[in-house]
């Protein structure tokens, strides 16, 4: 692309990190911002194809979890009229960091990505929806921009809901529209007819900031890092039990081993590693230490890196109990809208209680929910994502399984992990 | 039956929002709707020719109107 005027630091394309500030900490203010990026691209109707054709050579896919083409959903949206553009920062999931570090540290790369997103589909209006944690902080970087008259569009900034599912796009508009963040019925599709009936993009915040950088400097220089069917960089969360848990920026395409000696590697013996977040996988440290981090990487293992969660589990804590706590937790956050996902995300939660604690489980039920719930029967993903987390346990955990059978098991009684979710609300 | 092309095969789905697993839809399409052990519909997407009556009566029948069926 050559609309790129200003090459900053940061276009030198194989340099990490391109998303959160090299040094120190943040908030990025405005004029470090511009200075480290050059002026943020401002896409107008006459530059709208190219660019959306640019996003589409990049390879950008969405790094929400779902990993959607980007371009697509633009294209899609492009085509309607009176478009609205969301920038999704919910990240309800306890564990997860990466949405509200970026947030926090580089509010206006967030905030250029959603002005770009808006210039590529057309749309007078973004509207980002922050977890609350990082909701001023971004407000104050939005007003930052209006003072300095940088956006065509007009930017603003919702603190999310404070829910689990809050964070599926759907709900997403939901809570914007009637301060009710549960997702809504399937047939309904968000890019014809969403936020108050207009055509609606829902890219993660993260996709935003890699859209900023892609709008300015192209695809050729997205490309230079990644792997070529999974290009750029991506944020991750290493959590539990690793020597300096947080958020890091890789290559997509790391091996799980040297993404974990980012974070100064395990802090002790690993049980097992959840991959991708509470809706991802658990893995064994080991098949997974020289696997890349990618889709295709981690294929092979039934992972994939979802929202960039790496969760370390020390081996002094019980793989089945984690599963199960995480398994309860999720059960307790399903919107209660849906009957498999109410009553079959609740059984399959007491059976595998049932199995980490020893008390007589019946296996054989929980393979039969495992295959009735889930696999698109609900009106979000939400009892899917659960589903594949128990099974993932069930293989990764195999062996335990049978210790438990015999009375014993390799954990410490009642230790929990940092991968633990918080204590119920309600 | 003689074989059809699949593209213009109805399709069958369920508002699980909107459901509340009364069972109707099993009972009068027992061929392409099986019941969770809730009572919640598990159904085959794909309604084959032969079958697209039944289906319209499972539509209708649904005390809920939970029930689609579309091209």
């Amino acid at each position: 692309m050559t609309s790129a005027t200003h090459v900053g630091v940061a276009a030198e394309a194989g340099l990490l990190p391109r998303l959160l500030p090299a040094y120190g900490a943040g908030p990025v203010c405005l004029a470090d911002h511009l200075q480290r990026y050059g002026p943020p691209p401002a896409p107008g109707r006459a530059d709208r194809a190219e660019l959306i054709g640019e996003v589409e050579l990049a390879g950008l896919a969405g790094r929400g979890g779902a990993g959607f083409p980007t371009a697509r959903k633009l294209a899609t949206v492009a085509a309607r009229r009176n478009a609205v553009v969301i920038g999704n920062g919910t990240e309800g999931e306890p564990v997860s960091a990466k949405d509200k570090v970026l947030m926090a540290q580089s509010p206006h790369l967030v905030l250029d990505g959603a002005a770009a997103a808006a210039g590529l589909v057309g749309a007078p209006e973004a509207i980002v929806v922050a977890h609350p944690a990082v909701a001023d902080l971004l407000a104050a970087a939005s007003r930052e921009r209006r003072r300095a008259r940088i956006d065509k569009v007009r930017l603003s900034v919702v603190p999310a809901a404070d829910a689990f599912v809050g964070g599926e796009a759907s709900a997403v508009v939901h809570w914007l529209e009637h301060r009710n963040p549960r997702p809504t019925s399937t047939p309904r599709r968000l890019s014809e007819r969403g936020l108050h009936g207009r055509p609606t993009l829902v890219q993660n915040v993260e996709t935003l900031a890699h859209l900023a950088l892609i709008t300015r400097y192209g695809a050729a220089w997205f490309r230079g890092v990644g792997t070529p069917t999974e290009p750029g960089s991506m944020l991750v969360t290493l959590a539990g039990a690793v020597r300096h848990p947080g958020v890091y920026e890789v290559g997509i395409g790391l091996p799980v081993g040297a993404v974990l000696e980012l974070a100064g590697g395990p802090s002790g013996s690993l049980g097992g590693l959840l991959v991708g977040g509470y809706f991802g996988a658990w893995v064994d440290p080991a098949l997974a230490a020289n696997r890349p981090l990618s889709g295709e990487g981690l294929a092979g293992l039934g992972a994939s890196p979802g929202a960039g969660l790496l969760g370390a589990l020390p081996a002094e804590v019980c793989g089945l109990a984690e599963a199960a706590r995480i398994a309860r937790y999720l059960a307790s956050e399903s919107a209660g809208q849906c009957g498999p996902c109410v009553f079959g995300l609740d059984a399959i939660a007491g059976q595998l209680e049932r199995l980490a604690w020893g008390r007589g489980p019946d296996l054989r039920a929980l393979r039969r929910w495992i295959g009735q719930v889930g696999h698109g029967r609900g009106a979000c993903k939400h009892p899917d994502g659960a589903v594949a987390m128990v099974a993932s346990a069930l293989r990764t955990f195999g062996g335990e399984i049978e210790l438990h059978a015999t009375g014993w098991c390799s954990g410490v009684p009642g230790r929990t992990s940092a991968l633990s979710p918080p204590a119920r609300r309600r | 039956m003689a074989m059809q092309p699949d593209v213009a095969a109805m399709k069958l789905s369920v508002d699980m929002i909107a459901c509340e697993g009364r069972g109707l839809c099993a009972e009068v399409l027992p061929e392409l709707i099986e019941l969770d052990d809730w009572g919640y519909p598990m159904i085959a997407e794909k309604v084959p020719y032969g079958l697209e009556g039944h289906a319209r009566e499972a539509v209708r029948l649904c005390p809920r109107l939970a029930l689609r069926l579309s091209r």
